[in-house]
C-alpha cells in the first residue's frame, strides 16, 4: 500500500485520474482551485489522457458537464461556495437529464459577508437538486468517495450525478496520510463507463430533457428521480461492500463511532466530526457514555439507519455547521423528521457551530454533551444555541468600534 | 501529539516550511497532518500553518490553540493582533523567533515565562523559513539530519538546483547550531473531559442594523492600514537611471503606491507598498531593484553595491 501525504484537493484530483475521467470542465474558485491545477498539470504533461476545458462560469461548466456525460464519457468537475450557487440552475437541470457524472464541492461559507473558510450552507443548498451527496471527513474519504461516487452514479438503477463534499481548508489544504490505490485495483472496482444507450452525438439530433406541460408527465419524471434516489441507498451498500473487499476500507452510509452503549451521541457531518471523535475518546476516558453518529450519505438521507442508530439513546447533540436562516440547523430538522413518531425518541439539543470555519474547541464538545445529558435528565429541550463565546463578542465589539470610529471621522472629512 | 504552529508572511515559504516538517516527521514514522491557513492570498499578508504529529491516527484538525512549539519567521507579526502569534503560549510552550535581537530582549518584551529561542535570519528575511525548519527539527529531537535533508529535497523539488542547495545549507546550519537545544519541546496532554473549563458561551442578541450590517461606509479606510509592513522585499528606485517616463511603474502598481512629481519623478509610498515587485519587472530602464526588507532598522539609502 502506497501511503503518501496528500491534501483533500490532491486526493480529489488523484481520484479523478484513477477513475480515468475523460473530460474535466473547469472554473477556478478558492478553495477548490488546487484540484483543477493538479488535473491541468497531469493532462498537460500527458500523464492523464483527458481533456480539460476552462469555462467562463460555473453555470456553463455544469452545462458542459451534463452535456458531455450525455455523450457517454466519464466526466469530473469541481466547485465551491458561490460557484455552486451560481451553477444551481444547471444542477437541477442536469440531474433531470439522468446522465451520470461526479462533482466535488469544497465547502466554503456563502456571502454575504464574503468569507473563505468552511461551512455547509453551500452543499446543503443543493440538497433538493437530484444529485446524490456524499460528505467526507478525511482526505482518504475524499479519494475513496469519488471512486464510489462513479460506481453509484453510473449504475443503471441510479443514473444520477453525485456531489462529493469536502471542507475547505480543513481538508482541501490539509495534508495527511492517504493510501493511494493501485490503478489496476481501481480498474477492477470501477470498470470503464458502459453508457448503455446514452449517446448524445453531434449531427445526430435527439431532444434531451424535453418540455412537458400539464403537470402529469412532469410529476412522473420528477418522481422517477425520487425513486431512483431512494433506491440508490441499497446500491450504495453494494458498492461500499465491493469497495471494502477490493481496498479493505469500509464506508457504511452512516459512521457510528463508539455508539454501542452511548446515552448521548453527537450528530454532525464533515471534517469537524473528526474533532467530535477525539472528544468522544476523551469523554469515554472520563467515564461518560458518549458516541458519534455521522451520515456520509446525505442524499439519499439514510433514514432507516438513523432510526436504528438513534433508538435507545437518551439525547442527541446535533451540531449544524450551517444555518437555514429563519429556521435553524438543517441537520437538526432532517433528523427530527426521521425520528418523529418513533417510540421514546431521544431528545434533540440543537447547536449551530463552525460557521465560516469558526473553530470548535474540545471543551465545547464536552459542554454540548453535558447540555444534552442534562436536558435528558430534566426532560426539557434546551433552546437552540450558537457556539459563540464572551471573548469572541469582545473581539467583535473591538472591530465594530474601529469601524464606527472611522465612519465618524471620515464623514467629517472633505 | 506534537503540535507546531508557524507564523510568517506570504512569500516567506511558511506553507512549504510546514510541509518540510510534515514530510520529515512522516518519514520518521509519525502520523502527520500539515496545513496552511490564510486569508488574502497576497505576498506579505500574515499566514499561519499547523503541523501535528502523533503515533496514532490524528482526529484533531484546524486551528492549534494549544501548541507545543511556535515558530515566528517575522517578528513584526507580534504587533498584528489578528495574526494570533501569542495565542495559547503558556509557560511550557517553546517559542522560536527569527530576529536580530537576543532572546532575552523578547522575553522581557513579551513577558513570557516559557523558553524563548532566537536566531539571526541573516540579510534576507525572506529566507528565514528554511532556517526555522532546521532549528525546529533539531528542537523536536525526533528528526534525524539526513531525514530533514531528504524532506527538504522532496518539498523543494520544483526549485532550481542553486536555490535547493542554499536552502538545504541554511536548514542544516540551523539544525547543527541548535544541537544544544535538542529535545527542548515537550508534548501537552490532550484537553481532559473530566475537569475542563466550560466555554463562556453567550446568548446572541439582536443588535441594531446600523451595527449589524457588515458595511464599510467610507472609501479611504485603507490609508489607515500600513500595508507596507507586509513587505519581505522593497523596490528601490535608482534615480540615476530612471528615465522619468513617469507612467509605467505608477500605472501598473496594483496598490497605487507610486506617485509622480511635477518633474515626472516617481516616488514610492513605503507605508503602502506591499512589495509585489511589479514595478521592478516592468521598469523599461531597469532602474528599480528589489532589496531585502530590513525589519526594525532604517531603510537602505540606496541599493546595495550602488553609490547613494
Amino acid at each position: 500500500m502506497n501511503r503518501v501525504l496528500l491534501t483533500g484537493n490532491s486526493a480529489a484530483a488523484w481520484a479523478a485520474r484513477l477513475a480515468a475521467a475523460d473530460y474535466v470542465p473547469a472554473f477556478p474558485i478558492t478553495p477548490q482551485t488546487g484540484i483543477i491545477e493538479s488535473l491541468a498539470g497531469w493532462i498537460e504533461s500527458g500523464s492523464m489522457p483527458a481533456r480539460l476545458v476552462m469555462f467562463e462560469s460555473e453555470h456553463s461548466m455544469l452545462a458542459a458537464a451534463g452535456a458531455a456525460a450525455a455523450t457517454g464519457v466519464r466526466v469530473f468537475t469541481a466547485t465551491s461556495s458561490q460557484g455552486l450557487l451560481y451553477a444551481m440552475e444547471m444542477l437541477y437541470a442536469t440531474a433531470g437529464w439522468r446522465a451520470p457524472f461526479v462533482m466535488v464541492n469544497v465547502s466554503r461559507g456563502v456571502a454575504s459577508p464574503v468569507t473563505l473558510e468552511s461551512d455547509h450552507n453551500d452543499i446543503l443548498a443543493a440538497r433538493d437538486s437530484g444529485f446524490l451527496q456524499i460528505h467526507c471527513a478525511t482526505c482518504q474519504e475524499v479519494l475513496d468517495a469519488v471512486l464510489i461516487a462513479y460506481c453509484l452514479a453510473e449504475d443503471a438503477r441510479v443514473r444520477l450525478p453525485v456531489l462529493v463534499n469536502q471542507d475547505g481548508f480543513l481538508l482541501s489544504f490539509t495534508r495527511e496520510p492517504v493510501a493511494l490505490p493501485d490503478a489496476g485495483a481501481v480498474a477492477r472496482f470501477l470498470p470503464a463507463f458502459d453508457s448503455m444507450g446514452i449517446e448524445f452525438r453531434a449531427s445526430r439530433p435527439i431532444s434531451q430533457a424535453v418540455a412537458v406541460l400539464g403537470g402529469s408527465p412532469y410529476s412522473y419524471f420528477r418522481y422517477q428521480m425520487q425513486l431512483a434516489l431512494q433506491g440508490a441507498a441499497g446500491v450504495y451498500d453494494e458498492v461500499a461492500q465491493a469497495f471494502a473487499s477490493e481496498f479493505g476500507r469500509s464506508y457504511p452510509q452512516v459512521e457510528a463511532y463508539r455508539c454501542e452503549d452511548a446515552e448521548v451521541v453527537f450528530f454532525m457531518t464533515g471534517a469537524f466530526s473528526t474533532r467530535a471523535r477525539a472528544a468522544v475518546d476523551r469523554l469515554r476516558e472520563a467515564g461518560q457514555r458518549v458516541g458519534l453518529v455521522r451520515p456520509r450519505l446525505f442524499r439519499p438521507f439514510p433514514a432507516a439507519q438513523l432510526r436504528r442508530l438513534m433508538s435507545g439513546r437518551r439525547a442527541i447533540a446535533v451540531l449544524d455547521q450551517n444555518i437555514s436562516l429563519g429556521k435553524g440547523g438543517v441537520l437538526a430538522t432532517e433528523l427530527a423528521s426521521v425520528l418523529y413518531g418513533m417510540p421514546e425518541a431521544p431528545l434533540i439539543a440543537e447547536f449551530i457551530g463552525g460557521l465560516g470555519g469558526r473553530d470548535i474547541a474540545p471543551e465545547e464538545f464536552y459542554q454540548m454533551a453535558k447540555v444534552a445529558l442534562d436536558a435528558a435528565d430534566s426532560g426539557i429541550t434546551p433552546a437552540p444555541r450558537m457556539l459563540y463565546t464572551e471573548t469572541e463578542m469582545r473581539e467583535m465589539r473591538k472591530l465594530q468600534s474601529i469601524a464606527i470610529a472611522e465612519r465618524h471621522e471620515l464623514r467629517g472629512a472633505p | 501529539m506534537l503540535r507546531i504552529r508557524l507564523h510568517g508572511r506570504g512569500g516567506q515559504g511558511i506553507r512549504t516550511a510546514a510541509q518540510i516538517l510534515g514530510s520529515a516527521l512522516f518519514a520518521e514514522g509519525f502520523e502527520v497532518q500539515d496545513a496552511p491557513r490564510y486569508g488574502a492570498e497576497r505576498r506579505g499578508a500574515p499566514i499561519v500553518a499547523y503541523v501535528r504529529a502523533a503515533h496514532a491516527p490524528i482526529d484533531e484538525r484546524g486551528t492549534i490553540a494549544n501548541p507545543d512549539l511556535v515558530l515566528v519567521a517575522d517578528a513584526s507579526l507580534f504587533q498584528v493582533p489578528t495574526a494570533g502569534v501569542l495565542q495559547g503560549i503558556g509557560a511550557r510552550v517553546a517559542l522560536l523567533i527569527a530576529t536580530t535581537e537576543d532572546a532575552a530582549v523578547w522575553r522581557a518584551r513579551l513577558a513570557l515565562a516559557g523558553p524563548i529561542f532566537s536566531f539571526d535570519p541573516g540579510a534576507d528575511p525572506a529566507h528565514a523559513a528554511t532556517a526555522l525548519v532546521g532549528a525546529a527539527a533539531r528542537m523536536l529531537g525526533v528528526i534525524r539530519r539526513e531525514i530533514l535533508g531528504a524532506a527538504l529535497g522532496e518539498e523543494l523539488r520544483g526549485l532550481d538546483v542553486h536555490k535547493q542547495r542554499s536552502s538545504l545549507m541554511r536548514a542544516l546550519e540551523a539544525y547543527d547550531a541548535f544541537g544544544v537545544h535538542g529535545g527542548a519541546v515537550g508534548e501537552a496532554a490532550d484537553a481532559s473531559a473530566r475537569d475542563y473549563t466550560a466555554p463562556q458561551w453567550i446568548d446572541m442578541f439582536l443588535d441594531p442594523v446600523s451595527i449589524a450590517a457588515p458595511d464599510l461606509h467610507a472609501s479611504a479606510t485603507s490609508v489607515q492600514v500600513r500595508t507596507g509592513a507586509w513587505r519581505t522585499r522593497r523596490p528601490v528606485i535608482d534615480y540615476a537611471h530612471c528615465h522619468r517616463c513617469s507612467w509605467i511603474c505608477s500605472t501598473l502598481c496594483p496598490d497605487s503606491a507610486i506617485a509622480v512629481d511635477a518633474d515626472r519623478t516617481p516616488r514610492i509610498d513605503y507605508d503602502h507598498c506591499k512589495g509585489c515587485m511589479v514595478c521592478v519587472t516592468v521598469c523599461p530602464a531597469h532602474a528599480i531593484s528589489a532589496a531585502p526588507e530590513p525589519r526594525g532598522e532604517s531603510p537602505p539609502a540606496a541599493l546595495p553595491g550602488v553609490a547613494a
